[in-house]
């Protein structure tokens, strides 16, 4: 017997029907794997289930019984647990006392505080976190948090299970310990559902799957029957190459260096970064995290001080103090974080997207409206941003169509050089193969690239040249065919040696 | 160990050097109330005659028993990240209607004083709650309403209270040599001690200052909380207003003015963040009394008569001392969190 069925499930909101028709079933003991693009309604879909959104119609049934949860106190008090993909947790209060938020041990109704930290220590070691919980959980960096969370469901021995994107913040070793928890799970009868957009993960621990795309299930399987390229097919109902390397038809129209960095050092630990952008060249910077990849663009940017070392804007010395300074000589940077440095949520796209323009179109105090409404059309046709009109606001947007009005913001600037930091992180696939596009043509078009990804595939895809870092250093620079996964990989992987030998040669 | 790279270097036990100048900076932020306090005593004592006199002590706890009660419920609310700002108001209606009702008797008078400022917390939490109206304006509208209310009332008059009962022994009295409103609020600051440190209700009641949304999806059950801290709140300036009936003689409805102001600094000085999600009961009465210690002192100044101080200049005097008390704190907070980055 099922352990969840929900079917039929209808949700809008504002008249915008968000879920239509949607069915999910879940076995006890099993995985349930539930995919879909941005906006696809698995957020949607998980609120409802967890009594965080009321339904407009539909039936949840659990255990046999019908089952209508006002709020996440009534599914949990059923069993229904979830880790969302924001980290839901308190960071003033304890390790402890965030696992054991609501279930505190007790004795004579005053809080055992010596057997909660015991057993929150205890369940945070199945997972191989060995930390004082009796620490504020603020004291911790995102992967922390996440495991505390991931143990705080456990601790509930809850019937069912959702993981909302938590394996996003985990390195390798930290999700092998998230799948032999889910294991585990498994195998007490726990039914989970893991909401991804890793496909490779899913694949590790997943047995079933759920599809959904624009609001609707549109396929329900045994994972191991389908190849992950039906997989992505059904996602996004349509045949789908964005991953592979397409030869570039022209080669960069000029040669000569528009960005040169020469030696940079500098405090937040770089410790010497050669690069060189040309116009219309995409520069991809490859290395692991930690090896310098957002410290080299903030030092371009004049974010950080360099201590050592010189930039060189077509063969010309210059000095930024403030990121102001660099805008001024046409460099641009997209920031990694969207959230927190880049959009406004409440405003509008036409205001977001001419944010970094103001000043320009403004005449004694006075915002020319009519300008910027033309200027923002402009970009919405030409990065074709999907919008409802440009006074929709911005956080009504996808994560992709976010990420192009951030682009589209400094492309209003005029600029020669835009550094992009992880432009495709927390989107889905299909809008990251639209964003690599978009930067391809950008570049096209003159636009100095210098491209910093995580994502190894993404640099391969569409990078002309590719800078190696390792320990804040520059180690090699690869083009043409040179640029392969494997070839990244082998000089990350001897990086070590690389170094040995330049000071040995020195 | 895979999981070491917290922002805390060597996130070990409480042994580490680290984590002991972490917690010895939380514990100075409480410790420099109290230190302050004593520093005060021991000025007062050598400087001013009968400073430590019973009489003094006595009617120090007396009255300042009105201002802890009114503290200890604005504690709870600013812990969750609201605010009150209808104590005062309350305490006011509080005031009249417990002199109206005192000729029945004490338990009468008192319970009515408490019910009418449970009116107000009732109505507060049902505007913050129920209709998502911001605390700082839904507490403001109460505010207004519940003293416009007090002075309608009274027709703008101090209403006597019964000598016929033994209502005014609630305000003057003794138990054992400590005056009543005193043990009865310390009690209360010892039960509210209780909840908000050793009870898995002030876990909740913390974590939904932490962050409301958080504490939702972790099934608390945020609403409820939030409710009943403004109810507490308003029973509490209730009391307050009881109180004041009593020690005074009559119900006074023009009293309260500022007191909210007064609950907030005394919350703040214990280092509560007006953000919410922290706090402390025992803090906040160190708070309590040395702001009303700092009023009493200035007394015994213009007592001694080498300079006299208008209540205008007291205000200044507390307002600066204030500034200067919380700027110090501030140091101590960011001292503090430099030593976590160690």
């Amino acid at each position: 017997m099922s352990m969840i069925e929900m079917t039929g499930i209808c949700k809008a909101y504002g008249g915008v029907p968000a879920l239509s028709d949607v069915r999910l079933s879940l076995e006890p003991g099993r995985a349930m794997a539930l995919i879909g693009q941005n906006g696809a309604g698995k957020s949607t879909l998980i609120r409802i289930l967890t009594g965080a959104t009321g339904r407009d119609s539909g039936q949840v049934v659990m255990d046999g019984q019908d089952v209508d949860f006002a709020s996440p106190y009534e599914a949990l008090e059923s069993g229904i647990s979830t880790i969302y993909q924001e980290i839901n947790l308190i960071p003033q209060r304890t390790v402890a006392e965030n696992i054991f938020l609501g279930r505190e041990p007790t004795r004579l109704g005053m809080i055992a505080y010596k057997t909660m930290n015991a057993r929150a220590a205890q369940a945070l070691a199945e997972f191989g976190v060995d930390i004082d919980v009796s620490r504020p959980l603020g004291d911790f960096n995102a992967a922390t948090r996440q495991m505390v969370a991931i143990a705080r469901a456990v601790q509930l021995e809850s019937k069912v299970v959702i993981f909302d994107e938590s394996s996003s913040s985990l390195d390798r070793r930290e999700v092998e310990f998230l799948f032999s928890a889910m294991r585990k799970l498994k195998a007490k009868g726990v039914a989970i559902i893991f909401v991804s957009h890793k496909l490779d993960k899913l694949y590790a621990v997943c047995d079933d799957v759920t599809i959904m795309r624009d609001g609707r299930t549109v396929g329900e399987h045994v994972l191991s029957e389908l190849s992950k390229k039906q997989l992505v097919e059904i996602m996004l109902g349509k045949t789908f190459d964005a991953f592979t390397r397409s030869a570039r038809t022209e080669a960069p129209r000029e040669t000569a260096a528009r960005l040169r960095a020469k030696d940079m050092q500098t405090n937040s630990g770089l410790a010497s970064v050669n690069l060189h952008v040309a116009a219309g060249e995409i520069l991809g910077l490859a290395g692991l995290l930690g090896s310098g990849r957002t410290e080299t663009a903030h030092a371009l940017f004049g974010a950080d001080k360099l201590t050592h070392g010189s930039i060189e804007i077509q063969q010309k010395p210059v000095a930024f103090d403030r990121p102001a300074d660099a805008i001024v000589a046409g460099i641009g940077l997209c920031s990694e974080d969207r959230k927190v440095d880049g959009i406004v949520p409440d405003m509008s796209v036409a205001e977001n997207l001419t944010l970094a323009l103001l000043p320009s179109l403004t005449h004694w105090g006075i915002v020319d409206t009519k300008r910027r409404d033309e200027i923002a059309d402009v970009f919405i046709e030409k990065l074709n941003i999907k919008v409802a009109s440009r006074t929709q606001k911005i956080s009504q947007l996808s994560g992709g169509n976010q990420q192009k009005v951030l682009l589209a913001r400094w492309l209003a600037m005029n600029l020669s050089i835009l550094i992009v930091d992880e432009p495709t992180r927390g989107i889905d696939v299909g809008a990251k193969a639209e964003i690599l596009s978009v930067i391809k043509d950008l570049a096209a078009e003159g636009l100095g690239v210098l491209l910093i990804s995580s994502e190894m595939e993404e640099v391969v895809a569409v990078a002309d040249r590719v800078t190696v870092l390792w320990d804040g250093q520059t180690i090699a620079d690869l083009s043409g065919p040179q640029i392969t996964e494997d070839n990244i990989l082998s000089t990350i992987a001897s990086g070590d040696a690389i170094l040995d030998h330049a000071e040995g040669a020195a | 160990m895979s999981i070491n790279h917290t922002s805390v270097p060597g996130a070990g036990g409480a042994r580490d050097p680290n984590n002991m100048r972490a917690a010895l900076g939380k514990n100075a932020m409480g410790l420099a109330v109290w230190a302050t306090l004593l520093l005060m005593v021991l000025f007062g004592w050598l400087r001013y005659d009968n400073f430590l006199g019973a009489y003094n002590i006595f009617s120090f706890f007396q009255y300042n028993a009105i201002f802890a009660a009114i503290s200890l419920g604005m504690c709870f609310v600013i812990v969750t990240g609201g605010i009150d700002l209808s104590v005062g108001g309350a305490a006011a209606l509080a005031s009249v209607l417990a002199a109206m009702a005192s000729p029945y008797g004490v338990m009468p008078g008192i319970i009515v004083g408490v019910g009418a400022g449970m009116c107000v917390g009732v109505l507060n939490a049902y505007c913050v709650v129920q209709m998502r109206i911001a605390p700082f304006i839904a507490t403001l509208a109460t505010a207004l309403a519940s003293t416009g209310t007090a002075l309608l009332i009274s027709n703008n008059q101090s209403v006597g209270v019964s000598y016929e009962t033994l209502f005014i022994e609630f305000g003057q009295g003794d138990w054992f040599g400590m005056p009543i409103p005193a043990v009865l609020v310390g009690v209360l600051f010892v039960g509210g001690w209780l909840v908000l440190s050793r009870l898995p209700l002030g876990r909740r009641i913390l974590a939904v200052g932490g962050g409301e949304d958080a504490s939702r999806l972790m099934g608390v059950r945020t609403d409820r909380i939030i409710f009943g801290v403004y109810i507490f709140s308003g029973v509490m300036a209730g009391l307050a207003g009881a109180i004041l009936a009593a020690q005074f003689g009559a119900g006074q409805p023009t009293e309260g003015t500022g007191w909210e102001l007064f609950a907030i600094a005394a919350v703040v000085v214990g280092g509560t963040l007006l953000t919410g999600g922290e706090g402390s009961v025992v803090a906040t009465l160190g708070g309590v009394l040395l702001l009303g210690l700092l009023f009493n002192m200035l007394n015994f100044e213009n007592g001694k008569g080498w300079i006299s101080l208008s209540a205008y200049w007291q205000s200044v005097i507390r307002g600066g001392f204030l500034l200067v008390f919380i700027v110090v704190q501030a140091k101590i907070a960011q001292g503090r969190e430099a030593a976590k980055h160690l």
